[in-house]
């Protein structure tokens, strides 16, 4: 056996010695994890359309979110603008998009809440009615239960903020809960296109 | 022991043999409250590795009374209601309460050090994966107090580990047990994902200066590929779990047949998680064997990269192979066809680990400490158990072998012939930097060879009756099919293992308490927790290591040719 | 693997020749400790301690699709043993080659080898062209097992796995037996006669007879189909193989190959309706008054049960309790007072008769011939 060098990126001890943030790597595991998880719960869904043995159907109950979406999805970009602001410095645009971000959240939450009251008490449709209840609370309570837990945490972010315990040095941390909100602004698209397009 | 003594500023700078700092002695209560609220990786390391041997004579006591009902066809001296319990909660357990614990222990304790780290990245974190851990074994075996089995008689679970839907339905498991068997591991695969998410962040975010990940040991890669495993494994069985408690708790319809649900749904999602963990389970132990293998053939490990490249290739086969435990549950002749293509493909990588292993101890002068006993022996006995599995995975022979013992065989081979025996191994070797004492050689050597006799005793014979069409999950069976003899001497093969476990246990004890000091570097080793004073303090390193290359201490030792000359 | 490919199209007399030639081939290896350890296994096989000849194993296939997986197995066999041979070998060589002598101290360290390309890369694509091989032959036998074709005048049965029993409808015939299966040898002998659905009415079962096929699942909401060609008439026993609850250990049956006439004649007399017996009218009566008939049918008579076996000729079958004892009157007494002692787990009940209650309804059951 003859020996060969084996090849390494070369690094004399001497020269500086980056490494990526633990919280960033952090939170993009966490994002793999919960991201499998969301995709069984996908698959569960798509695998049971149309298997449900009794009514009501999605056709029947379902209506499109779209104001929801918009306000979900567009928080994305107002988390965006807040974090941008931050690395400049500008606290006071920074709390205002922040909020903006948390409202259109909460916004997005309480549709969620006023669709969900529709269906279980003029539909009739709970958890337990049919295959397709069961389904559908699971994987869109799965995601709202995600909301939530963002929500929580840019109320926390916001109330510092506010106090003024919030400055640049805080942007690590900032970026990693944008990157959360972020997935789950993602998580919402593939749902939405699973249940209310897909699935209808 | 060759030189011990290390000098005390290498090219890697650091000191060895820093002194404890003299404090007082604690009070029981102080150490209590100190072990409990301690976010220390190493004593969180200690924490997993004691829990999984204490659940692995938990786990051993019912495979005991499993062998003892089998041991006489027609035998009644169990029910069958208590032996489906006994063999489902010892596969349960000592997947998730011994495996996982063990090489989750492992990594928590020597990654940090390996990279020259002074904890994990998440020190918290970790303290809080661990008590989800603990948590989920005592809610699995609260469940024999709170829980009612499938005759409404009795407790704990009865369904086998596969828990296949729709048997742990309320419809046909009616009481607690499966509520708590499906809150244990929610609770505890959380905790599994909180460590790796910590693994994780902790090798890409924490390495010492000059460790580049080309030159992370082994044992580390290999439980960095884990932790990227176990993000996509264990979340789906949770998801699966959560599933099964919806089903049972808001009459959901996931699983439940009658209202157009699929149990077909189930066996996907629990071999989705089933066949990737098994993977998670082995790949630590080869991280070990990577480690203690070079050590005492006294040779760099052969061909690190293809290693690296084997380790990650298995990672990303092992998602696509899954079905091969559902040859027979009726999938189209293509379907099958691809998974058998799958799985076998595995045994590629695989087979290169295999090879470096070999070619490792090739040319080189082999120490037969009990620790490289126990690696050596794995190595055949995982050869073996690998070409079962690829029997297994030839579809239509696996109609036949499927649900027999011949199954039990092949995967307590790997089991057990594989993990505990690496496990046995990498206790031997870092047992002295986790105590600061060696491991009595004499009983050492008592253990292993009672160990490997019963192994071998149980295992390979289990085989046979597989090959003869014994069924398991069966508490009793007629006599005349010719599978007396075997049971009876895979039984005594138990007895075997059990005394080699007393002789272990004893060992432990007596040498933590007897034991000969071992010095911070009793092997005369190369990876970077040997350059730590034994028991390592606190803070790991007084001054953070610098590495040039993936054997520092071979550096130091040998500055005439050190490594990084060739890299 | 050319032959193997010759037997998939067509079964039967053909796989004679084909299995000598895999078998030869197989023993060649039998340097392969496995292969050793599983040739004493069949040996084992041939004892049977309490008279009964045992027919459930693999290893003595009585059909053209046992047979081929059989070769199936010898082939893989022979491949894996070779594998374990050399590379066992190697592994022994060095343990015993490179073991230190001496005391550390006196050893310096040995040459440091890092890798070698080139050998690495030749134990990387040997390995591959192994698993092409193995593969490719597997597939063969695989599509020709699962596609093979069906004849028109085949005989179709509905299997339908219970907690713990079987039923065997024969939708063809109009009629339900339980636990043992009857089904006509092909002529030639190893054609295919019977098509077999495979349904659950509870949990999962598997449909086990390894004389005749590998087991297949029955899963709730799916349908599965499998093909019998037996080569030769018997009793050949099987076994649940997939855990279903408390009794699954219990979950026997049995399939009874038998000549097209005397399949033929069974069939008539199980179309029957159940014997009218005037001297037992009072055990009928019993029966008939007790919840029985909510669970059990016996065609002819006010019992219309699904729930349990179709008891409408009970007696033609030589085992009750699924395979688990054998059908005698003391058997029948036994079961009805308490089927829990027998088989811990069943869901039959303990009707609480009074003795000569369970008297007369045994001696009614015996009539059902
Ligand atoms: C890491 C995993 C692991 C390990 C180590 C083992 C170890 C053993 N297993 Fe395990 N086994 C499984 C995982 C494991 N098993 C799984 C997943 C299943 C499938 C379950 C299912 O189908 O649902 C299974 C099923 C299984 C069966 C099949 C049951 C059935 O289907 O009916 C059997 C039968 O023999 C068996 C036997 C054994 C034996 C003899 C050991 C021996 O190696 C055990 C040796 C250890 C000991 C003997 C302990 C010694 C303890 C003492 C001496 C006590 C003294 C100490 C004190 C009192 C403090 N196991
Ligand atoms: C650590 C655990 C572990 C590991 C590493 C493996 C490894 C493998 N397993 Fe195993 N397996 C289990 C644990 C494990 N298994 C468990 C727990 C079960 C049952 C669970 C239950 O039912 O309860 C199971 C069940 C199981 C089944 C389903 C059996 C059934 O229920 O019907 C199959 C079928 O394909 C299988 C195959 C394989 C294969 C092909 C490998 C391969 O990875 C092996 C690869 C290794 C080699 C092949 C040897 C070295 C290679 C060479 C020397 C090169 C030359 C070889 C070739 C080219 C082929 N395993
Ligand atoms: Cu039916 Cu096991
Ligand atoms: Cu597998």
């Amino acid at each position: 056996m003859s020996a060969v060098p084996v090849p390494v990126i070369a690094q004399a001890p001497s020269e500086s010695w980056p490494l990526p943030d633990r919280g960033v790597v952090g939170m993009f595991a966490v994002i793999v994890a919960e991201s499998t998880i969301f995709l069984i719960f996908v698959v569960a869904y798509v695998y049971n359309i149309g298997r449900s043995v009794s009514g009501p159907t999605p056709r029947e109950v379902l209506d499109l979110p779209i104001f929801n979406s918009i306000c979900l999805l567009s928080s994305s970009f107002t988390i965006w603008l807040a974090e941008r602001a931050l690395k400049k410095g500008a606290m006071r645009t920074f709390i205002g998009w922040w909020a903006l971000t948390a409202a259109l959240g909460a916004i997005f939450l309480v549709g969620t809440g006023l669709e969900w009251h529709k269906l279980i008490y003029k539909d009739g449709l709970t958890i337990s009615t049919n295959l397709f209840g069961t389904t559908f609370y699971s994987l869109v309570g799965l995601h709202a239960s995600h909301v939530i837990v963002g929500l929580v945490m840019l109320s926390l972010v916001l109330a510092f903020a506010l106090a003024g315990k919030v400055g640049q040095e805080h942007r690590q941390r900032i970026e990693v809960l944008g990157l959360y909100w972020h997935f789950v602004d993602m998580v919402w698209v593939v749902v939405f296109t699973v249940v209310y397009i897909i699935g209808r | 022991m060759a030189d011990s003594t290390l000098p005390i500023d290498g090219p890697v700078g650091g000191t060895i043999g820093v002194p404890h700092e003299v404090e007082d002695v604690p009070t029981w209560g102080e150490r209590l409250h100190e072990w409990v609220t301690t976010v220390d990786h190493k004593k969180l390391g200690l924490m997993y590795i004691g829990y999984g041997l204490l659940f692995l004579l938990v786990g051993g006591i019912e495979a005991l009374l499993i062998r003892l009902q089998l041991f006489f066809p027609n035998n009644h001296f169990i029910s069958s209601v208590v032996f489906n319990r006994l063999f489902t909660m010892h596969g349960t357990t000592m997947v998730f309460m011994v495996g996982m614990t063990i090489i989750i222990g492992f990594a928590n304790y020597l990654v940090p050090l390996m990279i020259g780290a002074r904890d994990m990245a998440f020190p918290r974190l970790n303290a809080f994966s661990f008590w989800m851990t603990a948590l989920g074994g005592l809610f699995l075996y609260y469940s024999f107090i709170g829980g009612v089995g499938l005759q409404g008689a009795g407790s704990a679970p009865d369904f086998t580990w596969w828990g296949y839907a729709p048997l742990t339905e309320r419809a046909f498991s009616r009481g607690h047990t499966a509520d708590y068997w499906a809150l244990a591991l929610i609770v505890q695969g959380f905790g599994t994902i909180g460590a790796a998410v910590n693994i994780i962040a902790t090798t890409f975010s924490m390495r010492c200066k000059g460790m580049t990940l080309f030159r992370m040991p082994l044992l580390v890669w290999l439980n960095l590929v884990v932790a990227g495993m176990i993000l996509t494994t264990i979340s789906p069985l949770t998801a699966a779990q959560i599933m099964l408690t919806i089903d049972r708790y808001l009459g959901g319809h996931f699983f439940d047949s009658q209202a157009g649900g699929s149990p077909l749904l189930w066996f996907h999602f629990f071999w989705i998680f089933g066949h990737p963990e098994v993977y998670v389970l082995v790949l630590p132990a080869f991280a070990i064997a990577n480690e203690v293998i070079p050590t005492f053939s006294r040779k760099a490990i052969f061909g690190y990269p293809a290693m690296v490249a084997a380790s990650v290739g298995i990672g990303f086969i092992s998602v696509s192979v899954w079905a091969h435990h559902m040859f027979t549950v009726g999938m189209k002749p293509a379907s099958n066809a691809f998974f058998v293509l799958s799985t076998e493909l595995v045994g590629v990588p695989t087979a290169i680990k295999i090879f470096n292993w070999i070619a490792t101890m090739w040319g080189g002068r082999i120490r037969f400490t009990t620790s490289m006993l126990f690696a050596t022996a794995f190595v055949a006995q995982f050869l073996l158990a690998g070409l079962t599995g690829i029997m297994l995975s030839v579809a239509p022979w696996n109609w036949q072998l499927h649900g027999t013992y011949f199954v039990v065989a092949h995967f307590h081979y790997v089991l057990v012939g594989a993990i505990v025996f690496c496990i046995f191994s990498g206790l031997y070797y870092w047992y002295p930097k986790m105590t600061g004492k060696l491991l009595d050689e004499r009983l050492g050597k008592w253990h292993f060879w009672l160990f490997l006799i019963g192994f071998h005793m149980t295992f390979d014979l289990m085989h046979i009756p597989g090959l003869l069409g014994m069924p398991r999950w069966i508490y009793t069976y007629q006599p005349g099919h010719g599978w007396e003899i075997w049971n009876q001497l895979v039984g005594v093969g138990a007895v075997f293992q059990a005394v080699a476990m007393l002789v272990f246990v004893y060992n432990l004890v007596h040498s933590y308490l007897k034991g000969t000091d071992a010095g911070p570097d009793p092997w005369d080793a190369w990876t970077l927790e040997w350059f730590t004073p034994s028991p390592p303090p606190a803070y790991n390193f007084a001054t953070e290591p610098v590495v040039r290359s993936r054997r520092p201490l071979w550096d130091i030792k040998h500055p005439e040719d050190p490594d990084w000359k060739y890299e | 693997m050319f032959s193997l490919r010759a037997t998939m199209f067509h079964p039967g007399e053909k796989v004679n020749a084909k299995r000598k030639f895999l078998v030869s081939r197989g023993i060649r290896h039998l340097t392969c400790g496995f292969i050793s350890m599983f040739a004493s296994g069949v040996a084992w096989a041939q004892t049977a301690s309490d008279g009964i000849a045992r027919t459930q194993n693999p290893f003595h296939p009585h059909s053209s699709s046992a047979h081929l997986i059989q070769q199936l197995s010898f082939f893989t066999l022979a491949i894996t043993g070779a594998i374990f041979a050399v590379v066992a070998g190697l592994w022994l060589y060095v343990v015993i080659k490179y073991r230190q002598h001496g005391s550390n101290e006196q050893m310096e360290e040995p040459p440091q080898i890092y890798g070698s390309t080139q050998i690495e890369l030749a134990w990387t694509v040997i390995p591959i062209l192994i698993v092409v091989v193995l593969f490719l032959t597997v597939a063969r036998i695989l599509f020709a097992l699962q596609d093979q074709p069906v004849p028109q005048n085949a005989l179709h049965v509905d299997v339908v796995g219970h907690q713990y029993w079987w039923e065997f409808r024969y939708p063809s015939y109009g009629f339900i037996t339980a636990n043992e299966l009857h089904i006509p040898l092909g002529e030639p002998a190893g054609t295919v006669t019977t098509g077999l659905k495979l349904l659950s009415a509870d949990v999962d079962h598997s449909f086990w007879v390894p004389s005749l096929y590998g087991k297949v699942d029955t899963v709730p909401n799916k349908e599965n189909d499998i093909v019998l060609d037996p080569t030769q008439t018997g009793v050949y026993e099987g076994q649940c193989a997939q855990f279903c609850g408390t009794a699954h250990a219990q979950m026997l049956l049995r399939v009874y190959v038998q000549t097209p006439e005397e399949f033929a004649a069974w069939a008539k007399r199980q179309q029957d309706t159940a014997i009218e017996d005037p001297a037992v009218a009072q055990g009928r009566q019993v029966f008939e008054t007790q919840s029985c008939v909510s669970c059990h049918t016996i065609r002819g008579t006010a019992a219309h049960g699904r729930f349990g076996p179709d008891l409408t000729h009970l007696m033609s079958r030589d085992t009750i309790a699924s395979g688990l004892i054998s059908n005698t009157p003391e058997n029948l007494k036994r079961w009805i007072e308490d089927p829990e002692a027998i088989k811990p787990g069943a869901l039959m009940p303990a009707m609480q008769l009074s003795g000569d209650q369970i008297d007369q309804m045994v001696t009614y059951l015996a009539t059902l011939k």
